[in-house]
Order: C-alpha cells, then structure tokens, then sequence
C-alpha cells in the first residue's frame, strides 16, 4: 500500500470535522494544546495589565490614582491569574501539544479527559473574572490568609469566588496531571526506555506527581473555607475554637510543592533546547532527570519557611531552614548541566536560545536571593516585604516566562509550521531582560529599606520613592517586551517563513513530523533506541533508531501502540475514544454548580450535579474496549 | 585633539563592545547609582542601618548573603559568557559534537553545599543568640493589633495587679541599651509586627501570644509598620519606637500612669463637656473620665503622641481637627466615623484633646 494512501486513510480517521460540532468534541491534543496557550497568554496579559494599573498607583507616594478597594483586588487578581491561570495552564499547553510527538504517540491515554482537563480550566477562569466584572472579586491576596478571609472579616461574595474558583481549577489540574502520568509510562514509542525519554518529559512528570499530592491539601483548605462562608462553620475561626495557622499549613503544603510545578517543567523545556542550540547532546542526562525529581520530592519538605515569623518553635523551623537549603541542590545540577552542555558545545545565538541563557541568570538570581527566606533570621528581615516581591516576580518570570518564551520560540514553529522573526525576536529578549531587572532588582532594595508588600500606598520620606519610581519605568519596559512577542507572533502566521520539519536540526521526534503535525502525529510508529534518534548517524552510532519506517498498527481503528513502563517494549494496542461533545457539557455542568454554589441558588447547584451525572454517564456510555493484540 | 573628538572616539569604541557587554556595564552603574542614593537617605526605616544588637546580627548575615548572592551571580554570568565565544551563526555552520565530562557538575554540587551548609550553620548560630536576650528584662509590653492601630499596655512589674497597666497606643517607649519583652498578639485579623532597625518581623496572631523581644542601642525613634496584610488599611498601620535613657523613660511612664490632665481652662472644660456627651466615648477611653470604650485607642495623653491615625498623620492641631472631622477621608475604611460635628463643638473637642499631653 502506498503511503500516501495510508495518510490519506489516517486522515480521514484522525481529523476532527472543522465544524461547530468538532470545535466542542475535538479531543485532539494539539487542539488542547494550542486552546491551553491562547488562554493562559490571555490570563498573562489580564495579569500584566493588572500588574500596570498596580505600578501606576505605586509610581508616586501618598497617590490617590486607586482607591484601596481597588488596589487589594488588583494584586490579588494579579496574584492569582498569574500563579493560577498562567503559570501552570501555559506548561500544560506546551505538553499537551507535545507530550504525545515527544514520545511517538498518537494521543493522551485519555483524550477526552485531556479536552475536560481544558474545557474546566477555561471555566473556572471565567468564574474568577465573572466575580471580579460583578464587583466580587477576591481581595486577600493569592494566599488568603485566615482570619482575614473569614466571614467575620470578608462578608461578601468576594471569598466564595475565590473558594469555588480554584476548587474548580483544582479539578482540571488533577486530572491533567493523572494523563500526563500515565501517558509518559504507558504510550511511550516502544524502545524508548525510561533513560532514552527526553528530558522535557521529566520536569511534566514531576510536576504531574507534585500536583496529585499538593492539590488535595489545598482542595481541603479552600473546602474548609467555603463551608465557614456558605454555612457558617469554624474552621479557622478563633473566637469559635478555630486555628488561623492551619489555613497556612494547608495552604502551604500545597503552594510551596506549587512552586516546582511551576517551574520544573519549563526548567526541562530548557533541557531540550541548549542542547539543540549547543549543537550536541546534553552532559549529564542522568544528573538533571533525578535532580529534577528530586526538586519534586525535597519540594513537599519546605512549606515552614512561609512561616518563619509566626512563631513556631525555633527547633521545629530549624528542620525547614535545613530542607530549604537542600532544595536549591537539585536545582543547581540542572544549571550546572546546562552550562557543561554550552562549554562542551558550539551555541547558536538563536532568540530561544537567548531566552533560555538569560533565563539561566534570572533562575541563579531567583536562587541566590530565595536563600535570604531559607535562613530563618535573614527571613525575618525580608518576609512580607519588597525583598520577596522581588524573589517571586524572579522564581516566575525568571523560571516561568523566561522559559516558555524560549519554548515559543523553539517551538512555535512546529505549532504554526511558520518561523518567527529572529531579529524581532532579539529586541524582544533585550527588552525584556532588561525591563525586568529594572523592574524587579531594586525591589529587593526595598525591601531591605523597610517596605512592606501588599500597601496601597507608601508615605513620602522613608526613602523609597525614587526606587519606585524605577520599578514602575522599568515595569512598562518589560510590559512593552510582551507586546513584542505578540507583535513578533501574528507577523510569523501572516509573513513567516515556512519552518519545514526541523528548522533547528533538533533531535527529538516530534521534529520528525511535519509542521503543524498531522492530526495522527506519525504515519508510522517509531522504534526508538537512543536519546538522540534524529542525531545518532552524525554522533557515530550507527542508525538504531526507526522514525520514518515502521508499523501503522491500524488505518481502520483509532489506536497507538501500548509499551512497558521501563524499558517501552511493546505491550498492547491501546485504543482512543472517538471525539464527544460530554467532556465540555460536563465542565458546563460542573460551572452550573459553582455558580450554584457561590450564589446560593439550590435549584441551580442540584440541576449542575444531575447534569454533571447524565453527560458524565454519556462520556462513559460510548468508551471503547481495549483490543488485546 | 578636542574633547569633543575624544568623545567621538570613545563613543565608537563603546559601539564596538559587545552588547551584552554594554548592556551589563550599563545596569551596575545604574544600580550602584541606586543604592548609593539610598545609603544617604536617612529617614529610611531601614534594615542596612540597625540600630540593636539583634539587627546588628541580621545586618550581619544580609551581607554575608547578599555577598554570596553577588559571587554566584558573578561566577555563572561568566560562566554563561565566556562559552559563546566558540559560537556559530547558524545551526548548520558545525558538525555535532559529542563526548565531554560530567565531573565539573559533581565539583560544582559539592561547592554549593559547602556554601548553604555553611550559610545553615551561620544561620542556626544566629538563631540561637537571638533566641534569649543578654540579661533577663524588667518590661513587659504587650501589643495588640487591631485593624489598623496598635494597643500598647505596659504591664505592671506586679502582675496580679492588672490595673496598674498603662495603656496607649501606636507608640512604644523603651528604655535605651535594656531588653525589652512583648508580649504580641492581635484582636481581630494577623498582623506583624516590624520595625526593621531594631528586629525582625514577628506575626501577632489572634487567638495566640508570641512572646519575643526588643531592644535599641542608641536613643532615637524607629518606625514599624505592619507586616502582614490586614486588609483596607494595611498600608496605614505605622507605629513608632521611642528610644529613651532610662531615667527619661521612667519619668514618661510615670506621667503615662497618671489619669488624664484636667482641664486648664474654660475652653478646655467646655470641650471635655462636649467630649463626654459626644459619641467619642463609645470607643475611646480617657482615664478619669467617664469615657471607657475600648474599641479604639486609648486618648489619655493623646496630646503627646508623635502621630494620629496609627501614624497616617503628624499629630497636629490641624491634622487632628481633619481626622475628628471625617477619619474616612484621611483614611478610608476606619472604623472612626465620619462625626460631622458642629464648628463651634469642634473647637472645644479639638482645644482638650490637645490639652491631653
């Protein structure tokens, strides 16, 4: 059979129906993918914006710009749409467009659950800025603090919102996280070992593991707060017995753990793409993959130091401090990996590249000022103030924007099958490398200079207007880099030269398909056998690896090939659900019910959970078996 | 050659260094210009001019960190640089390369844990001398947060005579060079308490007491705001520690043990007619007075105090007629209300409280 017929078989198997129907029952990961991208971006602008509007109010002493209502809901909107609806979704955009063309698979093990994983994301960001246009929105900070947060001292919907908000997103994070799991152990190309998977896989796993043992502490917490809200109860509540420290404990056994889920998968995208633009495989492989995990572990073993100056016992902090340490370890094999792959190499200037070498500064930056608040004396000094401000804009921009824009770079090509403008591209990195230390560095000033975060405003005298007026200059600087990008961005889809399979002769597979990727991904399975399979003839391997020719397992049936968890031997054919409209009606029905539930509207709460049982019954009805080989 | 050409000259040669290059000279002059500017600025309630032992030793540990902090920078800023040197332009301008060894990733794991062990154990020592003072204390102070003032009550050296405590608010005086114990915690949400010349922060948490304490080497006043957002008003919650010599100290606990001064004049008489009838007495209390609320500050000797408004104001005539006049306007969201009181009535009020001292 020719192979043009059986692309055109697959085709017409794959394809999702470019219909109003197939834009809502697509399961198609690279459709998940690309919707993950565009939303979160949007939730980075509304966020950006925010943190604009925030920087003008700041930019002078005593302002009376906005009013303080105003301002504590700006920086918790801030807070949350970018460590929320940004941060994460953006990472799990960029693997799900590629998880699966890492790995040589067709699909997520769940399609549906991965297009559920979307639709519920996307809902439960518009019932967060639904309660901020209604005048509600959360206003106690990201981390929400208890008794602040109570009933007592929060009437109003403003903190249902929030509860019910990122309970919803808690559910699209799980179950996102559950797919990547299973879809890096079991649909892995067979051959691809444990050891030949490429790193990217490994900050999504971690972070996928993190997230199944972080999120239960925070759904608990945020349970405990909607039921002191909509029903009265005390959970935190001193005058009734509460304690206002366990909302901090359970907040920060999740958040902290939250913050190597936000960073560890884009510390791996950085592992894909110095090695690309250093034009040789990466030193140290084993090195970085379990330092990675290792982040993972030593992660859930630091939320204390969130609390130094709460008065815990100095003994019991003394663990925390050591452990704080400890986590910077792993993290520093990863730099030093990266920067034995550049000296061993011969870099290629490239605007990802770029991206990801000032990414390295900003991550050692990021670093070296985290262990003022590992210390727990030097803690006491710069908690709550300007100094950690500075910290988390460089743990999040430095680890997080840095790198996705770096993996935008590198990667939108195989995307958009057109390549960006590399000179743009160059004014976009300096813009906004230089934006963002002008923004960011003299914070930490501020902070040792006495300014608390989370003011309003700040009295004129105290010495630190002048730096305030850097950081906000230096905020627009950075804000216009952003626009570059976008700019850089919509020229490459209308004016972009064509990208062809591998503009960057990388060597992992999803640089084997064209770009864009088919629907099905590769017309054949490929068998992998090392950790460069498009590099191993250059590097004197010999050719081991089959990317181009292999089986097609079926042209009838929509299935990929199932493999062993360690070693990727071929186990079974593991079939794929057909594209269905239930996953996004049960996202709709579940926002029935946080509406429901925010309001206090029953009838509207009850009607949500029995639709959420009819369309869940319905996503299940049509499940395929699986065939057996 | 003329200065303008040696201008010229200078400039082509700084088109000629590498951007990078440029771009990095650039940022560290700035920044230092920064910091310089701020090393003069004296009113700073800053961290980098300590003005106690305990914040003498964290001063001490920020810069051994911000010392690191800078090395580290500087070692991987070279040791990203230095390897473009062997750059190609594009990705098809050299054949792969391969091989090369892992050790220097070993070498450089096993000198950052030298480091943070190191900067563990300086951090631990610290914390250990920080946890007791050099002599025991003779003043006990306990402060309250509230949304958003501070309730400061100087306990009485004999506790079960728990009336003899002096109560004020937002300023606390202390005795120069002597340990000072607070007792902290908050009334209604967590606050923090900093004042980052004499200590670090310390979370005043409702429902429990954490007991640390303070001392300051030199006389003088620092400021201290909270910490820990609060809420509307969190940016307008300031206190202000008073350094005084002992002798200076004891005299003004003496004369904040007093019951409020009694009126000079008639003026002051009619106004504390005015006060007592008014709705002041709901929340405030004067000592010797009928006026016992307890949910505002303490107005005893209100007429000494630096500030008005948990320090958002100079205690001025003016200052304090605008604040008794609309609170809201000055500070939005206070629980002072907006008391629209007639001019006359006002005069009276504002000429006792002023008397208060």
């Amino acid at each position: 059979m020719a192979t043009a017929t059986i692309e055109t078989r697959l085709m017409r198997l794959w394809e999702t129906p470019h219909s109003l129907y197939g834009f809502f029952a697509s399961t198609d990961h690279k459709s998940v993918g690309k919707r993950y991208l565009v939303t979160a971006f949007v939730f980075l602008l509304a966020g950006g914006v925010e943190a604009m509007v925030m920087r003008a109010q700041l930019i002078k002493p005593a302002n009376h710009f906005l009013s303080p209502e105003a301002y504590n809901q700006l920086f918790t909107m801030h807070g949350m749409t970018m460590i929320f609806w940004y941060a994460s979704p953006i990472l799990s955009g960029i693997s799900n467009y590629f998880f699966p063309l890492w790995i040589g698979a067709r699909d997520f093990a769940f399609p549906r659950l991965n297009m559920f994983s979307y639709w519920t994301f996307l809902m439960s960001g518009i019932v967060l800025y639904t309660g901020y246009i209604a005048g509600y929105a959360p206003d106690r900070g990201w981390f929400n603090y208890t008794p602040l947060a109570d009933p007592l001292y929060s009437p109003g919907l403003n903190e249902k919102f929030y509860c019910v908000a990122l309970l919803l997103l808690t559910v699209s994070t799980t179950v996102g996280a559950i797919n990547f799991i299973v879809t890096a152990f079991k649909l892995r190309a067979p051959g691809m070992s444990i050891g030949r998977m490429p790193l990217a896989l490994y900050g999504t796993l971690t972070a996928s593991f993190s997230n199944i043992f972080a999120l239960p502490s925070l759904s608990v917490a945020l349970a405990f707060l909607f039921l002191e809200h909509r029903f009265g109860m005390h959970f935190f509540d001193v005058s009734a017995g509460g304690r206002p420290l366990l909302w901090q404990h359970l907040f920060w056994i999740f958040a902290h753990p939250w913050v190597y889920i936000i960073v560890l998968p884009a510390l791996s995208f950085i592992s894909m793409i110095i090695p690309t633009f250093s034009r040789r495989p990466i030193i140290g492989y084993t090195w970085n993959a379990l330092g990675v995990a290792a982040t993972g572990v030593l992660g859930f073993g630091v939320w204390v130091h969130h609390m130094f100056a709460t008065g815990l016992p100095p003994m019991a902090m003394s663990f925390f401090m050591a452990g704080s340490m400890a986590v910077v370890l792993p993290s520093a094999i990863s730099i030093f990996v990266w920067l034995v792959t550049l000296w061993h190499g011969r870099p290629v200037m490239s605007t990802a590249m770029l991206f990801a070498l000032g990414f390295i500064f900003l991550f050692v930056i990021g670093g070296v000022d985290g262990v003022f608040t590992g210390s727990i004396p030097a803690d006491w000094q710069v908690t709550d103030s300007y100094f950690v401000v500075a910290h988390i804009h460089y743990v999040l921009i430095g680890i997080n924007v840095f790198p996705i824009l770096a993996a935008f770079y590198y990667w939108l090509p195989k995307i958009t099958g057109r390549m960006m403008s590399e000179r743009l591209g160059k004014w976009n990195f300096w813009i906004m490398f230089i934006g963002m230390n002008i923004a960011f560095f003299p914070m930490h000033n501020l902070g040792l200079l006495g300014m608390p975060r989370r003011v309003y405003t700040y009295q004129a005298g105290l010495g630190w207007t002048a730096t305030n007026i850097v950081v906000s200059i230096g905020a627009y600087i950075f804000a216009f880099g952003v626009l570059l990008f976008v700019l850089n961005f919509f020229w490459s889809l209308i004016d972009g030269p064509i990208a062809g399979p591998n503009p960057w002769d990388a060597s992992s597979l999803e640089w084997a398909t064209s770009s864009p990727p088919p629907p099905y991904n590769f017309a054949v399975m490929p068998t992998v056998r090392s950790r460069d399979p498009l590099w191993e003839e250059r590097l004197g391997m010999g050719k081991r690896s089959d990317v181009f020719v292999g089986p097609v397992i079926s042209d009838e049936e929509k299935v990929t090939l199932g493999t062993t968890p360690l070693d990727g031997l071929p186990q079974r054919v593991v079939s794929f659900p057909e594209d269905s409209v239930y996953p996004f009606l049960t996202s709709v029905a579940l926002t029935a019910i946080c509406y429901g539930l925010i309001l206090g509207l029953w009838g509207l709460a009850l009607s949500g959970a029995l639709f959420t049982f009819f369309f869940v019954t319905g996503w299940l009805w049509y499940a395929p078996k699986p065939v057996e080989v | 050659m003329t200065s303008n050409a040696h201008r010229a000259r200078d400039r082509v040669r700084w088109a000629r260094v590498p951007r990078w290059m440029r771009t990095i000279v650039r940022r560290a002059a700035f920044a230092g210009g920064v910091l310089l500017v701020f090393a003069a600025c004296s009113q700073a309630p800053s961290t980098l001019r300590p003005a106690s032992k305990p914040a003498q030793q964290l001063f001490v540990l920020q810069w051994w960190l911000i010392g690191i902090a800078f090395a580290v920078m500087l070692i991987i800023g070279v040791l990203i640089v230095v390897p473009l040197r062997h750059r190609i332009r594009t990705v098809a301008d050299a054949p792969l390369e391969d091989g090369g060894s892992t050790k220097p990733i070993a070498v450089g794991i096993v000198i950052s844990a030298l480091i943070l062990a190191a900067v563990f154990v300086y951090s631990a020592v610290v914390l250990a001398d920080d946890a007791r003072p050099d002599s025991p204390p003779h003043l006990a102070v306990k402060v309250t947060g509230h949304r958003w003032w501070w309730e400061v009550e100087y306990m009485s050296p004999d506790s079960s005579n728990a009336h003899q405590n002096v109560v004020g608010a937002n300023e606390i005086h202390i005795p120069v060079g002597e340990p000072v114990q607070i007792l902290g915690t908050a009334a209604d949400v967590i606050h923090s308490f900093w004042v980052p010349q004499l200590q670090g922060k310390i979370d005043l948490i409702p429902g429990q007491t954490n007991v640390f304490w303070i001392r300051a080497d030199k006389p003088g006043r620092y400021r201290g705001q909270c910490a820990e957002y609060c809420g509307l008003q969190h940016a307008h919650m300031i206190f202000w520690v008073v350094a005084q010599p002992r002798a200076e100290f004891d005299a003004w606990l003496a004369h904040a043990r007093q019951p409020a001064t009694a009126p000079q004049s008639p003026l002051e008489a009619e106004g504390k007619q005015a006060f007592l009838t008014a709705p002041c007495v709901l929340c405030h209390t004067v000592r010797g007075t009928g006026a016992g609320g307890k949910l505002g500050p303490d107005l005893t000797h209100v007429g000494s105090r630096l500030t008005i408004g948990a320090g958002t104001l100079a205690n001025t005539p003016g200052n304090l007629a605008g604040w008794i006049e609309n609170a809201q306007a000055i500070k939005p969201g206070v629980a002072m209300p907006r008391l629209d009181l007639p001019p006359a009535t006002m005069q009276k009020i504002l000429a006792y409280l002023e008397s208060l001292n």
